[in-house]
């Protein structure tokens, strides 16, 4: 009888709208509102691709049918925010998807250094494929130190993945 | 197998999306719906920002007021030297240009609208703002601050308008250097400073040149600024924009049509072409003047008002007045060429 009600307790905080729904309306809303035309003491805030902290976490603890559905459709409505060429972000973040997916088996299970590293490498892995799409689709190299500047903001964002992390890795005790 | 379905579609989508292109269709439905949803909730999601950016300048007012006084007066006083040599080029301009019968382009009428939203990554810098179709904004219509170009419209929705930067990896626009008149293409690469392409001539651009749009292919008006000319430290010209100078929070929209919007095409269209029969044989005489307007038949003053007029000038010399044709003198000949050359003179 206990063994049933933790399982459900485990099974429920496992759910769809925590574990896709909020990370992904909680990124859209941040990328909303670093688009704004704000400037501090003259600066414009950095582009970060948020939505890159969900994407490596849902690939890190359990893939499934649903995240990569998620990930193309929210990466369309960022490409309407941005006004980016439309599958730009769904297919790149698709793109570190499949990449921490294939890295899976022998990454996982390393300390908060190592997956800091094994975060940082997908970002580039996202980065590089939205710059090779756009060189191919345009025509014209994007600026090195623009996709730089954004690589390094999103790679500074794995603190908010591993709190993912550490929030859903023993939710759901099927997956232990 | 989730993962490839969905890369699938979004490579499809890729591969259809022409956010850049001048098509109005190509913006797309979905883009339009999802402005116009986002466009109202980012307004009022900076709207404290505003607030607060106004409370900052008024409090830098009240302390730097007497600076400030002390600035104005002095740029006032240089302002008021050039209004008097305005008013002098003014007069002299208007003589030269009855004189010559020149007919210049008509004012632009400008819409203002405010930027909610502000992309700036490496690989799409737009930028939403909330006038759209009820202004009258469409597709291609340059965008400007208080200080230079900004970049144009890309799309069109009721209450939102997306604005493609010069900075944007995909914007491609005419340039001309101010000093030479060299022509070159400005090309953006998502950083600051976009690249000025296929630079042609001797020693075409310096250091500080100034750099406008060229007005080639009628898209956009000439002689708007755009920024000055820097070498940039991988060797390549590169332009330092006058819009960078002031944060662009309003932008003025120029509602402006291309020069085959503003011919009358139907009262183009209505003359009818001489029968071939009728076509003149060629005359030694005239061998001074180019080919072009050689063969047209009509006498001078039939052609110089027509020939004058910026929109008119290709169906003029392609469909000549049904007029008996007469062989052109070479004398009367001159003041064709010189005010259509005078017609593309820049209107500042």
């Amino acid at each position: 009888m206990t063994f049933q009600t933790s399982r459900q307790t485990a099974a429920r905080s496992m759910d769809a709208w925590n574990w896709l729904a909020v990370p992904t309306l909680t990124c859209l809303m941040l990328t909303l509102l670093f688009a704004l035309p704000i400037r501090v003491f003259g600066l414009v805030p950095p582009e970060p691709v948020f939505l890159m902290v969900p994407a490596f976490v849902w690939a890190v603890i359990r893939p499934s049918i649903l995240p990569p559905i998620v990930l193309m459709v929210s990466g369309l409505l960022i490409d309407i925010l941005w006004g980016a060429p439309l599958g730009l972000w769904g297919f790149s973040l698709l793109f570190g998807y499949a990449g921490v997916l294939a890295s899976r088996s022998f990454a996982s299970g390393q300390g908060q250094s190592m997956n800091w590293v094994w975060y940082a490498i997908t970002c580039l892995i996202v980065e590089l494929t939205a710059y090779l799409v756009t060189l191919i689709d345009v025509q014209a190299a994007p600026s090195i130190v623009g996709a730089f500047w954004q690589w390094a903001v999103t790679a500074a964002l794995y603190p908010f993945a591993h709190q993912l992390i550490e929030r859903f890795e023993d939710a759901d005790v099927r997956f232990k | 197998m989730a993962v490839i379905v969905a890369g699938v579609a979004g490579l499809g989508l890729l591969l259809s999306d022409r956010r850049e292109t001048y098509k109005a269709e190509a913006y797309g439905a979905g883009r339009v719906v999802v402005d116009r949803v986002v466009a109202p909730a980012a307004n009022v999601l900076s709207t404290p920002a505003d607030w607060a950016r106004s409370l900052g300048n008024g409090i830098g007012d009240y302390f730097f007021a007497v600076s400030e006084n002390r600035r104005l007066k002095l740029e006032n006083a240089r302002l008021r030297q050039w209004r008097d040599a305005a008013i002098a080029l003014e007069d002299i301009n208007s003589r030269y240009r009855a004189l010559l019968g020149v007919k210049i382009d008509p004012p632009i009428p400008m819409v203002t609208a405010r930027v909610v939203l502000d992309a700036r990554g490496p690989f799409a810098n737009t930028r939403l703002a909330n006038a759209g179709e009820e202004k009258g904004v469409r597709v291609g219509q340059p965008v400007m601050s208080d200080a230079g170009l900004v970049g144009r419209v890309v799309g069109t929705g009721q209450g939102i308008s997306r604005i493609l930067l010069l900075t944007d990896v995909a914007s491609h626009m005419p340039v001309l250097v101010d000093r030479t008149n060299a022509r070159a293409i400005l090309s953006g690469d998502g950083g600051p400073n976009p690249t000025l392409d296929y630079l042609r001539g001797i020693d075409p651009v310096r250091n500080g040149d100034r750099i406008l749009s060229s007005g080639d292919g009628g898209v956009l008006p000439r002689g708007l600024p755009v920024g000055t000319a820097v070498k940039g430290l991988d060797g390549h010209w590169r332009v330092r924009l006058s819009a960078d100078a002031v944060p662009i929070d309003l932008v003025r929209i120029l509602l402006f049509k291309d020069f085959t919007d503003l011919a009358a095409q139907k009262a183009l269209q209505a003359a009818k072409m001489p029968p071939l029969t009728d076509v003149p044989a060629p005359v030694a005489s005239s061998s001074v003047l180019p080919p072009a307007i050689t063969s047209k038949p009509a006498p001078a003053p039939v052609v110089a008002p027509v020939a004058v007029k910026p929109a008119a000038i290709k169906p003029s010399v392609a469909k000549p007045a049904p007029t008996k044709p007469i062989a052109p003198a070479p004398a009367p000949a001159k003041p064709v060429i010189k005010p259509s050359a005078a017609a593309a003179e820049p209107v500042r």
